[in-house]
């Protein structure tokens, strides 16, 4: 019987270093959550996003806080699995009791999150992709960062002011890539848009010439679109440019880091693609509204952290920023009040665009958020 | 003492009154939630044990099975309208099917070579959740229906501690009933000598078929039971990489030990939330943590600790 003993003791005592672990803070800060992947498959996006908070909640507690109070940040690193976030948002409802949450990196993580703070009423401003996560509107649950169908419908726009109607499209079969080529395919009949050749790749692929001779061999081909994400893109962009296919290739949102053209090389000339102006901050003409924001953000995150800035990171700076200026709105730290002024966001200026939320519209961006860049020896230009 | 504990029901009794105990020192929901993971964990670990620990077959596919259960109560209700215990059972009934036939030609390997066949096993049924997007979702994972019990909604973490811990008692208890059954002898006969289980008149390829079809229901459960907790399944529940958290566990806690189950998924699932405290050096602690035990404890924490004072009595 000892053995059990022993195990219950030792259960007791895990038990124990939790709850000293879980200690209650000072009455008078705002605890704000966050539940990022910060380390795993979807670390560059978990870890410039747990950056940037902490970089922030940092600045703001040292002007003052917000509401003559400091903010308190919890962030946890769920890993991208979606199991650890749904453990770690009851965590952030039940222990740490925090008004409102930052964060979910992935949609996987953020769909886990949502039934718990919708049912704790708790605000939650995530950080990913999908269209799903606010299309059904769901009362708590927000996000700043553009869906995938406003790029493929940014890119079509362009397509269609060239007068380009057949399309070969070519993309992965990862997360991204898959999402975002059903949301391509469901939009492009709006545009005039002919898909003639639909190819796709796997995660892991090194060659994708067949699937591009294919493309390249259908009739009457004007552009190409490659919605993908992670290292295919750039191997499509060197078998493009290898197949010599004359016609525009586009890129997604999914490759608007400097690694696409440091991995593309040569080949990334010439090649169009929607993404956040933060990448091109430093391009913007001076009467762009949003270049003041997207440059202070730049260089804040640059100098912190000596690394590239991401539009990642663009998007948790963003969260944080509306729940900021809904809780001084609000002057309280009641979730439901904070979820109110949350929603009636309006001219907010972001790092991915102006948000304009709506009981409607839980995220409030439109496509003049994104900008359509092209890649102009080895570095990203305004096309527009 | 010895005698009390050798009992075929002792196991499941310390379980059921572990379970009761720990309710009073739950602080909060979140706690439950913990504790529910344990018990989800223990119950696929429990039939992950059955097949390694007493038949000594190695699978690095078994979160395969878990995922098949995971989205059993995932796609029949959101597809067919089942009703999602229906939905269960459906799930543990196909599982056991695919684990039958598979198992068949991939239970003749021996050592690595059914290692890499169970892995590709695992490995094809996580590829195919991921790449059916139309029906399971895809990468993304999808809502699981909440289940409902003659009109009562079922849901707080609390409710669930409740359920998975019956769960968990109700597994340990027939896991218990098999290791003392014909088949648990012959299992154990043919883990120390295949040959000479043979020779001994024992059915080799229909014991081993049978503790992997077992097994494999386990898993299939827990994964059916974990999808209805948290409301949604994502893919990588069913990846190899949960398929090697179950095998640690195993290892971890016991090889052929029931109780080791649970004390191998405890920590597994425990750990992590109490180091995160640590940040960056979480997974350096958890890895060395992990490490010390192997070193210390060989045999696994159960059974390692239970020789130690079984050494001591004796002296």
């Amino acid at each position: 019987m000892a053995v059990f003993g022993k195990c219950i003791r030792g259960a007791a005592l895990l038990a124990g270093v939790a709850m000293v672990w879980a200690a209650p803070a000072a009455a008078d800060t705002i605890k704000i959550g966050a539940s990022l992947s910060v380390t795993g498959p979807a670390s560059f996006l978990g870890d410039p996003e747990a950056k940037t908070l902490e970089m922030y909640v940092e600045k703001l507690n040292a002007e003052g806080g917000v509401n003559g109070k400091q903010l308190e940040l919890i962030v946890y690193d769920d890993s991208a699995d979606a199991n650890k976030a749904r453990t770690f948002a009851t965590r952030l409802v039940e222990d740490d009791e925090v008004v409102a949450v930052v964060g979910g990196s992935t949609t996987g993580t953020t769909m886990a999150m949502i039934p718990v703070f919708e049912d704790a009423g708790i605000p939650f401003i995530s950080l990913a992709g999908a269209v799903v996560i606010i299309d059904p509107v769901k009362e708590f649950t927000f996000k700043t960062p553009h869906t995938d169908r406003m790029a493929c419908e940014k890119i079509f726009a362009d397509m269609q002011a060239k007068g380009i109607a057949r399309i070969g499209m070519i993309s992965g079969t990862g997360g991204f890539d898959k999402s975002m080529r059903e949301q391509c395919l469901e939009v492009v009949g709006n545009y005039g848009i002919e898909i003639v050749a639909d190819e796709t790749y796997g995660p892991s692929d090194s060659d994708m010439t067949p699937q591009l001779t294919n493309i390249k061999n259908a009739a009457g081909l004007q552009a190409v679109v490659n919605p993908g994400f992670g290292q295919g893109p750039a191997i499509v962009t060197r078998n493009y440019k290898q197949l010599d296919i004359e016609v525009p290739l586009y890129q997604s949102h999914g490759v608007a880091s400097k690694s696409f053209i440091d991995l593309a090389g040569d080949a990334a000339e010439g090649v169009r693609l929607p993404a956040s102006a933060l990448l091109v901050a430093d391009k913007l003409p001076d009467d762009d509204p949003q270049k003041a924001v997207v440059v202070e953000y730049k260089t804040t995150y640059e100098e912190k952290t000596g690394q590239p800035v991401s539009t990642f990171g663009g998007h948790a700076y963003d969260g944080l920023m509306i729940l900021v200026e809904a809780m001084k709105r609000a002057g309280s730290e009641d979730p439901k009040a904070i979820r109110d002024e949350i929603e009636k966001t309006s001219g907010f200026m972001g790092t991915a665009g102006v948000v304009n939320m709506s009981p409607e519209d839980h995220m409030g961006l439109d496509l003049t958020a994104f900008r359509m860049l092209e890649i102009r020896s080895g570095d990203w230009t305004l096309a527009e | 003492m010895g005698k009390l504990l050798s009992h075929r029901l002792a196991v499941p009794v310390v379980i059921a009154l572990l379970v009761v105990a720990l309710s009073f020192a739950m602080p909060s929901n979140f706690y439950y939630r913990v504790a529910a993971l344990v018990w989800i964990s223990a119950l696929a670990v429990i039939g992950l044990n059955l097949l390694m620990g007493y038949a000594g077959q190695v699978s690095l596919g078994h979160a395969g099975f878990f995922g098949i259960g995971a989205y059993a109560v995932a796609v029949l209700p959101a597809q067919f309208g089942l009703h999602p215990l229906v939905a269960a059972l459906a799930g543990a009934v196909a599982t056991a099917a695919i684990a039958f036939l598979v198992g068949r030609p991939i239970l003749r390997l021996k050592g690595h070579y059914l290692a890499v066949a169970t892995l590709g096993f695992g490995i094809l049924i996580a590829m195919t959740i991921s790449n059916e997007a139309w029906l399971t979702g895809g990468p993304d994972g999808m809502p699981v229906e909440r289940l409902t019990l003659f009109g009562w909604r079922v849901r707080g973490a609390d409710t669930w501690y409740w359920i998975s811990g019956g769960l968990l008692v109700i597994g340990a208890w027939i896991a218990c009933n098999l290791v003392a059954s014909p088949t648990g002898r012959a299992l154990r006969a043919l883990h120390d000598s295949e040959v000479a289980a043979r020779v001994a008149g024992i059915d080799v390829a229909r014991a081993k078929l049978t503790v992997f079809v077992i097994s494999a229901v386990y898993a299939s459960v827990a994964g059916s039971t974990l999808a209805l907790v948290n409301g949604f399944v994502t893919p990588d529940k069913a990846n190899f990489l949960h398929s090697i958290e179950l095998v640690t566990m195993v290892v971890l806690g016991g090889m052929g030990s029931i109780l080791g189950s649970l004390a191998g998924a405890a920590i597994l699932v425990v750990l992590p939330q109490v180091l995160t405290g640590f940040h960056d050096y979480e997974h350096m602690i958890l890895g060395l943590i992990m490490m010390v035990i192997m070193i210390v404890l060989r045999a696994g924490i159960v059974p390692s600790l239970a020789a130690f004072f079984q050494g001591r009595r004796n002296k």
